[in-house]
């Protein structure tokens, strides 16, 4: 060790200085100077800033750990635009402080959930979500729709966020929930950025009558995606609840292609469309299905 | 021995008490929650759902087992290398009573639902401030010995000591900068993508700063001393530090491939990553090579096998860590259980194996005494090694499974699987990480009762010899 008799090592001011210069250089390069260039402010045309009830329903999405299961950027990969939307866009989030990209899809991608589901669906989810997917590990949230927000705290958020609000949209605050908040802000995800389904179905090629007919095997299928993906809007017989009663829109007799085409596009804001996550013989069966609720 | 050095330990025993104490919390809360994952009725009420929990084991565990061991440790190996008793005894007394407290606060803090949502940065405002006054009594402690050192040449160690104090701090504060808006709520001074792009900054080098270069203090200083062997090669060491910590601050993109992060970050993130490995096998090279001059050791020292493991697995973690940056395996594996399994690989069979190897070593050196039973220590070394293994191994497949299947579409370009179908098939090994977590927990408890015991053993002798 002679010849470290004088080097840095014995040194404790040069040794902390030079560290500190060290660390220092990759910070400076990937993250303090590129904060300097507008390439990391960007801002969506139709970005608006939160309302005061959508902020405290972020507040609440940061406070209950949500960020910890659901991520909300999607990936520029075919498989994450097919399930989830359209790719996020950088401009998204110049009003989120922080972001909330998260880093773990144990439950699904929300940053294309505004307007896929009905206030209705959210606010029975959250109450409930094994009724929707009776799999589901996603805990159940029954005290937010009990606890009232607080205007008070919320008004001084809008203040340090610098957003924008009325004297009558606080006052309104006093009587809502945690899970009004909750909805309003899981509805406004994603919605600067126009809904764009990576699979639309186009009415004119569908074909008139259903290739997979009224087999047992079929009606079979059908009955388990209806179970697995639309029992929690329209009830697990098909009876309705948030949506409509299959069984009397089964009933009334429709098109085998005007089924096909609904449950494969959906209604913007009512019902999500199935194009990209069901295959058409698997859609086909969900309408055998549905024809078998006739009788 | 004069009474000063006998003060400074029972703060260093005091710190290793309360970590041992925020481990047993932080995993008893791993076990629940990897239960809720697979059992959502396991979720009970507001304060014990999984969002919180979560939060809570990260930081429990994180903060309260793996920094106070080395607030512990690092007393110790400073005292050591400093030749010199503590400079502000009562100080660090003060450090260790604030730093409990802290932990309580912060605890509750969590428990109540007070989060930024910032991975390992989770802590509101108030408590940021705490953690920040804990650090700076940490290092006028640890830099004060340093100034007023006894030995003219600082050892390796002291690097290491020294590169986390300053790192850390600029990390934390950093990110944690935000405006309060009220006692329990802040926002992020940095928003969007740039928030995202400093968060993940500091994410990855929190890690690579509390558990990747404070552990590497304490394994070049353990394991030269539990084996009477020296370190291999000094100039190894100091090639080794400075591109270790020069490479590791350009890496955190690769937390963010396929974000709406810039490109040109994302590359630069993953090139550095891959750099990586060279750096952090420098010092796997070195501890094999220091243990190669009699592998006898593993045999007749029972730490030996702690030490080797332990940075096996640090060579493992550097070379599996920078494969997962590359966009096209992070395309796979990113978002799912893969991650969980790499980062416990990481926390269980590095950072906890040598953390335990270390105070194994300590506590009777402080005591002049010999461990309880190495018999246990045995035990407790295999329990940890199996419920690891088996931990990380059942997520890496899970992982890969779940993001085959998310990827996977049908002949007419449709997704081949529902997101419900992905998630149902990870029950089965979620229910066998409970288990290997079981084991783990169990082998922990061995440790435990090893160290109290030895402590009981050395307080006993203690007592004899007045």
């Amino acid at each position: 060790m002679s010849n470290h008799e004088n080097s840095i090592y014995s040194k404790a001011l040069v040794f902390s200085v030079l560290a500190a210069v060290t660390v220092l250089i990759g910070t400076i390069v990937t993250v303090f100077l590129p904060m300097f260039t507008s390439g990391m402010h960007p801002k969506t045309e139709n970005l608006t800033t939160y309302t005061a009830l959508q902020l405290a329903g972020k507040d609440i999405y940061m406070s209950e750990g949500c960020v910890n299961c659901h991520t909300q950027t999607v990936r520029p990969l075919k498989a994450d635009v097919l399930r989830y939307g359209d790719f996020s866009k950088a401009g998204e989030f110049a009003y989120d402080r922080p972001f909330l990209w998260g880093s773990k899809r144990t439950g699904p991608d929300l940053a294309r959930i505004g307007g896929k589901y009905p206030d209705e669906w959210h606010i029975q989810h959250f109450e409930n979500p094994q009724a929707f997917y009776p799999k589901s590990n996603m805990p159940k949230y029954p005290w937010l729709k009990t606890k009232k927000l607080n205007p008070a705290d919320i008004k001084a958020h809008m203040d340090t966020n610098g957003f924008p609000y009325t004297e009558e949209e606080m006052a309104a605050l006093a009587d809502q929930t945690q899970l009004d908040a909750l909805v309003a802000y899981m509805q406004v995800i994603g919605a600067s950025v126009a809904k764009k389904e990576a699979i639309v179905v186009d009415p004119a090629n569908v074909e008139q009558a259903n290739p997979m007919g009224s087999s047992p095997e079929a009606v079979a299928m059908g009955q388990a995606i209806f179970k697995a993906e639309c029992a929690g809007c329209h009830g697990q017989n098909a009876e309705g609840n948030i949506g409509a009663s299959i069984v009397d829109y089964a009933q009334a007799g429709n098109a085998d292609a005007d089924t096909y085409v609904t449950v494969a596009n959906g209604f913007e804001g009512a019902m999500p469309s199935y194009a990209a996550k069901l295959s058409k013989d698997k859609i086909w069966s969900v309408v055998s299905y549905i024809n078998s609720l006739k009788q | 021995m004069n009474n000063e050095f006998h003060y400074d330990y029972k703060t260093v025993q005091g710190f290793v008490l309360s970590a041992i104490f925020w481990g047993v919390i932080g995993l008893v809360i791993g076990l629940l929650i990897s239960a809720q994952l697979w059992d959502a009725n396991l979720n009970f009420g507001e304060y014990f759902s999984y969002g919180r929990l979560r939060t809570l084991h990260t930081n429990v565990l994180a903060y309260g087992l793996g920094i106070g061991a080395e607030f512990g440790l690092f007393y110790y190996i400073v005292m050591r290398l400093t030749k010199r008793p503590l400079v502000l005894p009562k100080l660090a007394r003060f450090h260790l009573w604030l730093f409990n407290a802290g932990m309580v606060l912060a605890t509750l803090s969590l428990f109540i639902g007070m989060n930024q949502s910032l991975e390992y940065a989770e802590f509101e405002w108030p408590i940021d401030i705490a953690i920040v006054i804990l650090w700076v009594l940490f290092a006028i402690n640890v830099l004060g010995n340093v100034f007023t050192r006894k030995e003219k040449n600082m050892y390796v160690s002291l690097w290491y000591v020294i590169a986390t104090i300053i790192t850390v701090a600029i990390l934390y504060i950093v990110n944690n900068l935000a405006i309060p808006s009220t006692l329990f709520k802040s926002y992020s001074v940095f928003a969007g993508v740039n928030s995202a792009n400093v968060e993940w900054w500091y994410g990855h080098n929190a890690v690579g700063f509390l558990f990747t270069t404070p552990i590497l203090a304490m394994f070049y200083y353990f394991l030269p001393k539990s084996t009477g062997l020296p370190i291999y090669s000094h100039r190894l060491s100091i090639i080794s530090f400075w591109s270790l910590i020069f490479a590791y601050l350009w890496t955190g993109a690769h937390h963010l491939v396929y974000t709406p992060l810039p490109d040109w970050i994302q590359t630069l993130g993953i090139a550095f990553t891959l750099f990586l490995i060279a750096p952090s096998w420098g010092s796997v090279v070195n501890g094999y090579f220091t243990v190669d001059r009699d592998w006898s050791k593993m045999r007749t020292q029972y730490l030996t096998k702690f030490f080797i493991v332990g940075i096996t697995f640090y060579g493992l973690q550097t070379i599996q860590g920078p494969s997962q940056g590359i966009r096209v395996i992070s395309s796979l594996i990113h978002y799912t259980d893969w991650v969980p399994g790499h980062v416990h690989m990481g926390t269980m069979g590095w950072v906890t194996m040598v953390i335990c190897a270390s105070v194994y070593y300590m506590i009777p050196a402080m005591y002049k005494t010999t461990i309880y039973s190495e018999k246990i220590a045995n035990t407790h070394f295999w329990l940890v090694l199996v419920g690891q293994l088996m931990f990380s191994i059942t997520m890496w497949i899970t992982g890969i499974q779940q993001g085959a299947m998310l990827k996977m579409t049908a002949a007419d370009g449709t997704l081949q699987y529902t997101f419900m179908e992905t998630l149902v098939r990870n029950y089965p090994y979620w229910q066998m990480r409970t288990v290997a977590g079981i084991i783990f927990v169990v082998g922990m408890l061995f440790f435990v009762y090893n160290v109290l015991m030895t402590i009981k053993k050395g307080n006993d002798l203690a007592k004899q010899a007045a």
